[in-house]
């Protein structure tokens, strides 16, 4: 096993606003190993950036109650000032953005914005930065880097926005990448660009990237291991081959019967989750899955699922034993469905 | 009428056309680009649309796929005749219908409505729920008072909305729930063809699943016609029965779903297909896609003959040089490219997907 970079533990983050407490992220653990890629998958809502950004340090604000614990190589996050903050954000860990169009500044060159970044981690020459900003540039493969540095972000197209963060992420060699829905706003060609980007870094680099995602797609191609959120909490979490071929959560099993997918012929219905999900001002007591769940038994409206582990490395909050699972779940010819078997 | 063009095969009725219910011929759309300040200038055109023939038949799906900026949000519009074509035929059961005017095309709005991609955008914040949905029916006299109210209610069910939601507002809803009330609008006035901009790329996974059934349902129900725009790949092949691919203004494929998917014959449909990461670690696994290299040029100033060539692993000489023409390959099945894939091996497109004879770097 590989060195644990980042140890998140019993993450809870509560916002109040006017309507009342917003339960964003509810009871959070993970690990991440160095060079691994993990990924967040989860519907808008479900807490899955809010993580991001907690362990980020982007949503401490008045109005923001954070318990629990984010280590990163044993230096707690959560309770750091924010000079320690600093040095950790940019050189240890990075973040870019879902829309590349909104996270850079328009006014500035892009070379400027990635310098920037350089020089106040780093006290190096302009000529230097600016050196270092078209490697960067390059490294992201980004064509003509030297006249491109020059560029304002609208003089970009998309592709190249995101592969501009991506260079401003990677400005000061962090271990840990977290990308928020990076290839989102793209289109598929331009979205198999930054993954096969993405892919390269953590492979030459052995960046660890966490993905946040709800696409189930983009999870399929790029992540070692997975977690999946629902309401705040992980309802599951486990590797690639885990999730996508023995998921244990009726929720993960409407997600991947829901799919539409590309290389199969017509099928006659898709498998839908009904109702929506829930509201996480007021979320439903007990399993938070428990209103849309076909499943559910008088144990889910009362107390929330612990976690159980499947196997190893494997584990799912549903209060359903494995043997019932095993005969719930709908698998036909490869797909997984939430629709109970027809008796 | 239709020797040459590219439409579904000749259906027994097909002798007088009408067997479709949409034809469109040479359909283009540019948009002036204009400069100076007193003056105004035009300095060139975005060729959004440029040159587009297909049509619909009763029924059916077609689905429009393309990445951003390929003209088919513009295509839809303009058959809709919400834009004025640049010039082209749409026909609409047979009536010409791109250069009526406002008073001729009223009573045939009654027969093509359309659901817009973002419902938070498409639905008046200030309108209760019941003007947005009665609205069409009141605006061409079909209904109103009590049996305005009971005909709305009656939607409001069909698209699976409480009908008690009558007075409330649009913000009261989450966006899946929207998507609904926008359909119900569409639905209002028993239109034949629903034109459905993506319909469903703004909601979550599995609000989107509940959008697509509810479509499938209502055409199966009220006999609908759609076509349905997204750059889903996996949506647009689960709700199509043919499929149009666009790439910069033009399509450069066209044909029945599971063919386009299957055989693909114009490397663009080859590369998208192939970009598109599939939601199955295995299956993934098993491909080397291609990746294209660089942008979608910009449809202002379209790279000359062959739109594709710029990016396409397969151009050669010919494909700066020559246009080509959308030809028929198979049955139905149509393409424009010089060097069209996978002809005459039905295998070939998946032995393509997994090792594209290329050096893959």
């Amino acid at each position: 096993m590989s060195e644990q970079l980042l140890s998140v533990r019993d993450l809870r983050v509560r916002f109040t606003t006017e309507d009342g407490i917003v339960h964003a992220v509810d009871g959070v653990s993970f690990d991440l190993a160095a060079g691994e890629v993990l990924a967040i998958v989860g519907e808008s809502g479900s807490g899955k950036s809010v993580t991001a950004q907690t362990i980020m340090g982007l949503t401490r604000s008045p109005n923001a109650r954070i318990e629990g614990s984010v280590a990163y190589r044993g230096r707690e996050l959560l309770t750091a000032d924010d000079e320690e903050l600093m040095r950790v954000r940019g050189e240890e860990i990075a973040m870019i953005f879902q829309d590349p169009m909104t996270s850079l500044n328009p006014v500035y060159k892009v070379g400027d914005q990635i310098g920037e970044a350089i020089q106040a981690h780093r006290h190096e020459s302009d000529h230097k930065a600016r050196e270092q900003t078209i490697e960067l540039l390059a490294a992201v493969g980004i064509p003509d880097p030297s006249k491109r540095v020059d560029n304002y972000p609208h003089e970009y197209s998309g592709g190249m926005r995101q592969r501009a963060m991506i260079a401003m992420g990677l400005a000061l060699e962090p271990t840990v990448l977290i990308a928020d829905e990076p290839s989102t706003a793209l289109d598929v060609t331009i979205q198999a660009q930054i993954l096969r980007l993405l892919e390269q870094l953590n492979r030459d680099r052995d960046l660890a990237v966490i993905i946040i995602t709800h696409d189930l797609g983009v999870v399929a191609e790029i992540a070692d291991r997975v977690l999946v959120m629902y309401g705040g909490r992980i309802i599951e979490s486990g590797s690639l081959e885990q999730i996508f071929y023995d998921p244990q959560h009726p929720y993960t099993w409407g997600l991947l019967g829901s799919l539409a997918r590309p290389d199969r012929p017509r099928t006659m219905r898709l498998s839908q989750i009904t109702g929506q999900p829930p509201s996480l001002l007021a979320p439903p007591a007990g399993c938070h899955f428990r209103p849309r769940c076909p499943h559910a038994f008088d144990r889910c409206t009362r107390v929330p699922p612990l976690e159980t582990r499947v196997g190893e490395n494997h584990a799912d909050r549903c209060w359903l034993s494995v043997e019932q699972k095993k005969t719930l779940r709908v698998v036909k010819t490869g797909e997984i469905g939430l629709e109970a078997p027809a008796a | 009428m239709s020797e040459n063009s590219p439409g579904p095969s000749p259906a027994a009725d097909s002798a007088d056309g009408s067997a479709n219910l949409l034809e469109v011929r040479n359909l283009v759309k540019h948009f002036p680009i204009k400069s100076g300040i007193l003056v105004d200038r035009q300095v060139g055109a975005v060729r959004a649309v440029d040159d587009v023939s297909f049509d619909v038949a009763r029924g059916e799906t077609l689905g429009l796929v393309g990445e951003s900026g390929c003209g088919k949000s513009t295509l839809c519009r303009t058959v809709l005749k919400l834009l004025e074509p640049t010039s082209g035929s749409v026909r609409f059961e047979g009536t010409e219908i791109s250069h009526m005017g406002r008073r001729g095309l009223q009573p045939l709005r009654r027969e093509m409505q359309m659901i817009f991609q973002d419902p938070f955008a498409s639905l008046n914040p200030r309108r209760r729920v019941g003007q947005i949905v009665g609205g069409p029916l009141k605006l061409h006299g079909i209904a109103s008072g009590s049996t305005l109210k009971r005909q709305v209610q009656d939607l409001l069910e069909r698209v699976g909305l409480n009908p008690e939601h009558y007075n409330r507002f649009p913000h009261e809803f989450s966006g899946g729930q929207r998507q609904r009330i926008g359909i119900a609008r569409a639905l209002a006035l028993r239109p034949k063809l629903i034109v459905a901009d993506e319909p469903v790329s703004a909601l979550d996974v599995s609000i989107q699943a509940q959008i697509i059934n509810l479509l499938e349902d209502l055409q199966d129900e009220f006999k609908l016609t759609y076509i349905f725009v997204a750059h889903d790949l996996g949506v647009i092949r689960h709700v199509s029965d043919r499929i149009a691919v666009m790439y910069l203004g033009k399509i450069v494929e066209l044909g029945p779903a599971d063919e386009v998917y299957s055989n693909p014959i114009h490397p663009y449909t080859l590369s998208l297909l192939s970009a598109l990461p599939i939601p199955d670690p295995r299956a993934n696994a098993e491909r080397e896609p291609i990746v294209l290299e660089g942008d979608v040029p910009s449809p202002a100033d379209p790279p000359a003959a062959c739109r594709f060539h710029t990016r396409c692993p397969y151009a050669t000489e010919i494909c700066s040089e020559v246009e080509p023409e959308l030809v028929l390959h198979d049955r139905e099945h149509w393409a424009a490219c010089h060097h069209p894939l996978n002809r005459g091996d039905p295998h070939a497109a998946q032995e393509a997907l997994a090792k594209p004879d290329r050096d893959s770097a």
